[in-house]
């Protein structure tokens, strides 16, 4: 196996990261991929809050990296899929304690070991976003349908590019169609317009998020889930499928065009 | 051997090799890179080899044969020359000729003040760009980037970050773009943001006229 290293990042807090992270973990784990989730984020570590794993952390990221435990020992496995694990941040350091480097040879470690490993990258611009992006084979950028977070994304990809990785694909998460459709929120083809990178996935916005993050259940699992389908169905895009757009209560015709401007990866 | 591209055509030059192994290794050439050579007018730089009529023929042929046309050979040897004279091959190559008056004077960019640097790629949130001189930029410059010239300004693209020109007080300076709605544009010591969200972007060029920033769509 050659692993790819995709890392979920968004340059602004709380637009999603996380969750992303975990419910593409699980969605490519229940699709039968070898999954590894690093949470990045040392000293506000919470993927493995969200991915219910909390009470199972022995040794983290860090002790893997300072050579306290051997790697395996850091992974740990999930209740729900045996096939996709978690190295969890420290949290009583912070993020100097690791170097990109570090994160370049674990990652290069894992990779013959897995299918995909997938990052979690801390908010802001600085050494922890850094240690996040020097694996990455894939950037993936999170953001929300406002303009802070759009304006943070936009610089976001701006280094990426400048660290010649291949372009960022962006996923506009939390977009509420009804108010798109009042003109009080901006739609994916504005955020879209502006960015000017290939979507990857429109996440609407949905209370089952929440209510599975605090249950330490990505909404991935619940298959009533419009948020969670569309986690799932990035996670397809991801391994190569051609997923057609599902439908909000956005004009079809618009996601349609989104679509097929986007799936030739342009 | 070695291949450069003159007025005349392309000119091949066999150093140091026997004549027989330098068109050996020539038409292997030819045929190896066929899309390059098809149709080229051919000078051949023989250097001392001594060269009848039956050598240059055959290699005319063996060139005609391949899409190549023999355009001259220059050679060291006399006979060489007469036999490719005969043949109605050029046997000189034309010097490009340079009168005192005539001389090319380099392009006049360095001039004070008319420098321009060229920006091939779009301006994202953070990027900036400080120059004394114009700049131009091929992309859009998005919210959050920024441009400081001592001179003019032109985007092709949006224009949404912040520019400056004429940042050193030069009143002429100029900014265009394919849709000019920046954030905040200064020209010299004026200041002024974009009124409203333009419904239908079109070129635009903002310069000071009467103290004012004024913005003017683009008369083409």
């Amino acid at each position: 196996m050659n692993g790819r290293v995709v890392t979920i990042t968004s340059g602004k807090g709380g637009v999603g990261k996380t969750t992303t992270t975990a419910n593409l973990g699980l969605a490519l784990a229940s699709l039968g991929q070898n999954v590894v989730c690093i949470d990045t984020d040392i000293g506000l570590r919470n993927l493995d809050v969200v991915m219910g794993l909390e009470n199972r952390i022995v040794y983290d990221l860090v002790d893997a990296i300072e050579g306290r435990c051997r790697l395996t020992q850091a992974m740990i496995r999930d209740r729900r899929y045996a096939n996709l694990h978690l190295i969890p941040a420290a949290q009583t350091r912070d993020k100097t304690a690791i170097a990109p480097s570090d994160m370049v040879r674990l990652c290069n470690e894992l990779r013959p070991e897995v299918d995909w490993i997938i990052i979690d990258s801390p908010a802001g611009i600085e050494r922890g976003f850094r240690n996040a992006l020097a694996p990455a084979d894939e950037v993936l950028v999170v953001t929300n349908p406002e303009v802070s977070s759009v304006r943070d994304a936009d610089r976001i990809i701006g280094l990426v590019e400048a660290d010649e990785k291949a372009p960022a694909k962006l996923i506009i998460n939390r977009i509420n169609p009804g108010m798109v459709k009042r003109g009080d929120m901006l739609s994916a083809s504005d955020v879209v317009d502006l960015l000017a990178i290939p979507l990857i996935g429109i996440v609407p916005e949905d209370e089952s998020v929440l209510v599975s993050t605090n249950h330490g259940q990505p909404v991935v699992l619940n298959e009533k889930s419009k948020a969670g389908l569309a986690f799932f169905n990035i996670a397809r895009r991801l391994m190569g499928e051609d997923v057609p757009w599902i439908e909000l209560d956005e004009k079809a015709s618009l996601l349609m065009r989104l679509g097929k401007l986007f799936s030739g990866g342009s | 051997m070695e291949i450069k591209g003159i007025k005349e055509g392309i000119l091949i030059s066999l150093d140091k090799q026997e004549w027989q192994e330098g068109k050996d290794a020539l038409l292997c050439k030819i045929k190896d890179k066929q899309d390059f050579f098809q149709g080229a007018q051919l000078v051949f730089d023989v250097g001392n080899a001594v060269l009848g009529a039956n050598e240059l023929g055959e290699i005319r042929d063996m060139l005609t044969a391949n899409g190549v046309i023999l355009h001259g050979v220059i050679s060291k040897s006399l006979v060489t020359q007469e036999v490719a004279k005969e043949m109605g091959l050029i046997t000189k190559l034309e010097k490009p000729k340079l009168k005192a008056d005539q001389k090319l004077k380099p392009l006049d960019t360095a001039l004070s003040g008319e420098a321009a640097i060229f920006v091939r790629r779009t301006m994202r949130s953070g990027f900036k760009v400080a120059y004394q001189g114009h700049v131009i930029v091929l992309g859009d410059v998005n919210p959050g980037a920024e441009i400081i010239a001592s001179g003019s300004i032109v985007v092709w693209g949006r224009l949404r970050g912040t520019v400056h020109a004429g940042a050193e007080g030069d009143l002429a300076a100029v900014v265009c773009a394919l849709d000019l709605s920046p954030t905040q544009l200064r020209i010299a010591s004026k200041i002024t943001i974009t009124p409203q969200d333009q419904v239908d972007p079109k070129p635009e060029i903002a310069s000071i006229v009467d103290g004012q920033i004024i913005a003017e769509p683009w008369q083409y």
